[in-house]
This record gives structure tokens, C-alpha cells and sequence, in this order.
């Protein structure tokens, strides 16, 4: 329990004054503009979406600044920042498959339709620290291969496999059942895939991270390959009532991972690959591979599996994803808890009173047997 | 560079050249809609006042199967009235309430059809032409990142 307590007014201004300060930082230093954090420090902005639950860049790297670079604050303020908007609607399920692709990669097919891209990404670098970055210098224009026209098509990986029958097909949905919405409904267990993937796509890459780890290391382990990672601009269509069509808003970037995963069978249903899938907001590879391998994970029920792993447990894993809700029940320790902590203070002085008071009443016992035993 | 028909709004032709326009104003940026004042008649009318709001943008399960909420995004719309009864829409990703004014004020002069040639020359045709020109260095900057694979032959014998 909290009871409100009064006064410290004075102190909390001159604390955000102090916050404030610190945050700017030496002034011999030019400050930061939010605009070379979009631009610069784009992966934070990023994961700030994700876990913000939100996508808009300059938002995103706004709230970075303000909360001096902790990324879990950032995301917080931009989930108290959504609350004051009102809520259009919903655009139309984004079509991946029509994705401008800035890299797709598979780890199951060498040669496949549209090819390996690898786009900009850390694979293949040594890990050195480049100290030419601390100079100024000009950055060099990425290499070009003009022979190529506009951007070739870019099938599904994992639609080789279904022309084959070899993986299970996803289930359409049923006219008229809208998807699950966790910002309008409190998430209870068990949740059904649409809103494990919304809590999963909001979720703490680094939970989620950690729990994908466990499967490979053999907590559930679902035998996963990388079928397909993409990464690039879709469009987004947003259905307006008065004009009856649906209206192009711009395009968003996009990662999304498909998982394929073995699957011996069962009595009723012959062994084939089944699927994890991870879907996120821009360029975040290792938050889609994980949440790919939790997704497959969590389905272990449906699939006839047990669940005898945290990754595995819904429970665990959806009501333990969410940063923002960590952070606000760990960091409520820090409120103040003085009458609380009075009466577990009376309480243990009180238990070691009557505690003492055993033990004396023991020792009397024991002399008098001992007495006893001597005569 | 990309052509615009003078299809009449209803038909869905015109609902497709409509859906075209409206594509390029939510990827232009604010300065380059901005022109689109100039051309704008005086007396129009706020059907809808400019303002931010949410979409939530919905993915597919395993990227094909049944819609799932991915996550909201902000996003700015608003509606006006030219003096001559055309109304226009304008819905763009971002919290620019002067964009999607702009975006709404592009879309009544499209609809209402007398200077679409104008629009074209001022601001849709550099639209278009900055728009493909990015897409394919775009497209030419990742080519480059294209592997090739080539297979390691055994030994001759």
C-alpha cells in the first residue's frame, strides 16, 4: 500500500531542473536535434516504435531526447502520447508480399526467385570499432548495379513450400470476425494468435530475445530454420466510410521473419513444416527472429505439444512482455511505502519478542529437565 | 512520368486516378505540397477541421492468413469545400495538419477537374518524377547488395 503524501514539491522541481540539465549534458557540446536521431540513431527509433507501440519517426526520436537515450522511458512516452489521439480506424491488412525490398535473405533456399538481397545490414562485419567514425569525414554513396530495372518481384519463400503442401497452410479468417484488440480489451490467457502477436510485436525485444534463445537451447526447442527475412516499404491503404474506397496514407518499413519449423504429426495430421512468424515495425531482424521462435513456441498446445517451458506458457510469456508494464511494477518499489514498511517494522519487532521470549521460556525448560537428569 | 487521366471521379477509372493523386500527396513532403495553395480559389470551406488521430495497422498471420493489430501509427486528415461544390479528402501518415489540409485541398481541385493540368505541371508531374527517381536508386543502391553464387569446383579427377 501508498498513501499520498504531501510536500517535496520543491525538491521535484529542482530534481527536473537538475533532469534537464543532465540531459543536455557539457554545453560545449552541440546538443543533439531530433532530426539526426531520426536519421542517425535510426534503429533505436526503431525498437522506440515497437515498444512504444507506434509508429511515427519524428515522435520516436523526440521521445529519445527527452528521456536521454533509455530506450524503455522513450517507449513509455510514447504510449502515454498515443492515449491523447483519437482512433481513426484500422487500414487494411498490410500486404508484405508487395514489399519494396530493402533486404530479404533465406536461410533454406540458395538460389530463389528475386535472389538474396543483403541490404544494409551488420551481418559479415568484424565487430571492430571504426574509429574513423570519431573524425569527420564524408560517408561514401552506396554502390550502385544500375543494369537492374525498378525492383524485381519478390515472392514468398515459404510459398515454394506450400505449393508443395509441405507446410501448413494459415487459417483465413471467418466474415465478419473482426482481429482481437489488446489496447480496447485487457489480454486474458489463453489469447489467440492475432492478439499473441500484437502483445509479442509490442513486446521487449530483449525478453523476447532471451525467451527465443531458450527454445534453441532446448527449452521447446522447434527445430527452426529462417525461411524468409524481409525488410523494406509497404504501403498503407486506410478504408474511409464518406468516400468508399480505401486511401493511400504513404508507406511504413517494415521486418518480417517466417520461421519454418519441423512438425512429426500427428494422428490426424501428416508430418509437415509449420510456421513461427515475427512482424514489426523497421529495421529490427533480431526482434522478429525472436518473436518468430516464441510465436512457433506458444502454438506448441495447438500442435499437440506440451507445454512444459516458460517460452511455451502463455501466461508467462504474454504477461511478462511488455516493458512498459514491468517497468511500472518494478520501479513502484521506489514510491513510498512508509507506513507499509511501519508495519512490517512493528511486526518484526513484535516476532522477535515473542521469539526471545520462547526461546527463554525453552532455556527455563531444558535447565529444569537438566536439573532433573543431574539429581 | 507517370500520366493522369481526366476520367470523371465515380467511374473506376477516376476512383483509380483519384487513389493515384492522393498516393503522391501522402509521399510528398509538406514544402512540396505547400504550391498547392497557390492554386486554390478563395472561399473554401472546412468540412473538416485538420487533425491527428490513430490507425491501427493491421498484418496478416504468417503474412497470408487472418489480420492480426500490428500497432498503431499517427495520422493527419482533413476535409474542404471549393466555393464550387467539389469537396476533397486528405489522410497522410505523420501529425502535419498543414499536409493533410494540403493533401485534401489537392485532392477537391482534382476532383473538381478544370485545372488538372496545372496540378500536373506544378506539382504532380516533379512529384512523380523525384518519387521514381528515388525508388530507382533505391532499387539500384540494393541491387548492388544482390549475392552471387558460385560453386567451388572439386578437383579434376
Amino acid at each position: 500500500m501508498y498513501v499520498s503524501v504531501k510536500g517535496g514539491e520543491k525538491a521535484i522541481r529542482a530534481a527536473h531542473r537538475l533532469l534537464a540539465d543532465r540531459r543536455r549534458g557539457d554545453r560545449a557540446v552541440p546538443e543533439v536535434a531530433v532530426d539526426q536521431i531520426r536519421e542517425q540513431l535510426s534503429l533505436a527509433v526503431d525498437r522506440v516504435m515497437n515498444e512504444g507501440s507506434l509508429y511515427d519517426r519524428d515522435l520516436a526520436a523526440l521521445a529519445i531526447k527527452q528521456a536521454r537515450g533509455d530506450l524503455i522511458e522513450a517507449a513509455f512516452l510514447v504510449r502515454a502520447y498515443r492515449t491523447t489521439l483519437p482512433r481513426f480506424g484500422h487500414s487494411r491488412p498490410l500486404d508484405t508480399a508487395a514489399m519494396g525490398v530493402e533486404r530479404r535473405i533465406s536461410a533454406t533456399y540458395k538460389d530463389l526467385p528475386g535472389g538474396q538481397i543483403l541490404g544494409p545490414t551488420f551481418d559479415y562485419t568484424h565487430r571492430l570499432i571504426d574509429f574513423t567514425l570519431m573524425v569527420d569525414g564524408e560517408t561514401p554513396l552506396p554502390t550502385r548495379d544500375e543494369t537492374v530495372e525498378a525492383g524485381p518481384a519478390m515472392p514468398r519463400v515459404i510459398d515454394l513450400l506450400a505449393q508443395e503442401g509441405l507446410i501448413e497452410a494459415e487459417p483465413q479468417a471467418e466474415a465478419g470476425v473482426e482481429p482481437g484488440d489488446l489496447t480496447r480489451t485487457p489480454l486474458r490467457v489463453p489469447a489467440a494468435r492475432d492478439l499473441r502477436l500484437q502483445q509479442l510485436a509490442r513486446g521487449d525485444e530483449g525478453f523476447l530475445l532471451a525467451l527465443g534463445y531458450s527454445t534453441q537451447r532446448g527449452y521447446g526447442s522447434t527445430h527452426p530454420f529462417a525461411g524468409e527475412i524481409r525488410i523494406g516499404e509497404v504501403e498503407v491503404e486506410f478504408e474511409v466510410p464518406e468516400l468508399g474506397f480505401a486511401v493511400p496514407l504513404g508507406a511504413v518499413a517494415l521486418s518480417e521473419c517466417q520461421m519454418i519449423n519441423q512438425f512429426a504429426g500427428s494422428a490426424e495430421v501428416e508430418p509437415s513444416f509449420t510456421r513461427g512468424y515475427g512482424l514489426a515495425f523497421g529495421q529490427v531482424e533480431r526482434k522478429v527472429m525472436a518473436m518468430a521462435l516464441v510465436d512457433r513456441a506458444l502454438r506448441s498446445e495447438e500442435l499437440g505439444g506440451a507445454v512444459d517451458h516458460p517460452a511455451q506458457d502463455q501466461e508467462f510469456v504474454l504477461a511478462h512482455a511488455d516493458n512498459v508494464q514491468a517497468t511500472g511494477f518494478v520501479e513502484h518499489l521506489k514510491l513510498p511505502h512508509y507506513v507499509d514498511f511501519q508495519a512490517e517494522l512493528a511486526l518484526v519487532r513484535q516476532m522477535r519478542r515473542e521469539h526471545a521470549a520462547a526461546r527463554a521460556a525453552r532455556r527455563t525448560t531444558s535447565d529444569d529437565v537438566y536439573e532433573e537428569a543431574a539429581q | 512520368m507517370t500520366s493522369f487521366d481526366t476520367t470523371t471521379p465515380g467511374t473506376d477509372d477516376g476512383v483509380a486516378a483519384r487513389r493515384s493523386v492522393m498516393a503522391l500527396a501522402a509521399k510528398a513532403t509538406a514544402w512540396e505540397l505547400k504550391a498547392v495553395r497557390d492554386l486554390a480559389p478563395v472561399g473554401v470551406v472546412d468540412l473538416r477541421a485538420p487533425e491527428v488521430g490513430l490507425v491501427m495497422l493491421r498484418g496478416r498471420i504468417g503474412g497470408s492468413g487472418a489480420p492480426f493489430n500490428l500497432g498503431e501509427a499517427t495520422v493527419s486528415r482533413a476535409a474542404v469545400r471549393l466555393p464550387s461544390g467539389a469537396t476533397g479528402f486528405g489522410h497522410v501518415l505523420g501529425r502535419d495538419r498543414h499536409k493533410a489540409r494540403d493533401a485534401a485541398l489537392l485532392d477537391a481541385l482534382w476532383v473538381e477537374g478544370t485545372q488538372r493540368d496545372r496540378l500536373e505541371r506544378s506539382i504532380l508531374g516533379p512529384l512523380a518524377a523525384r518519387l521514381a527517381r528515388e525508388e530507382t536508386r533505391r532499387a539500384h543502391e540494393v541491387a548492388a547488395t544482390r549475392v552471387d553464387f558460385f560453386t567451388l569446383v572439386r578437383g579434376a579427377d
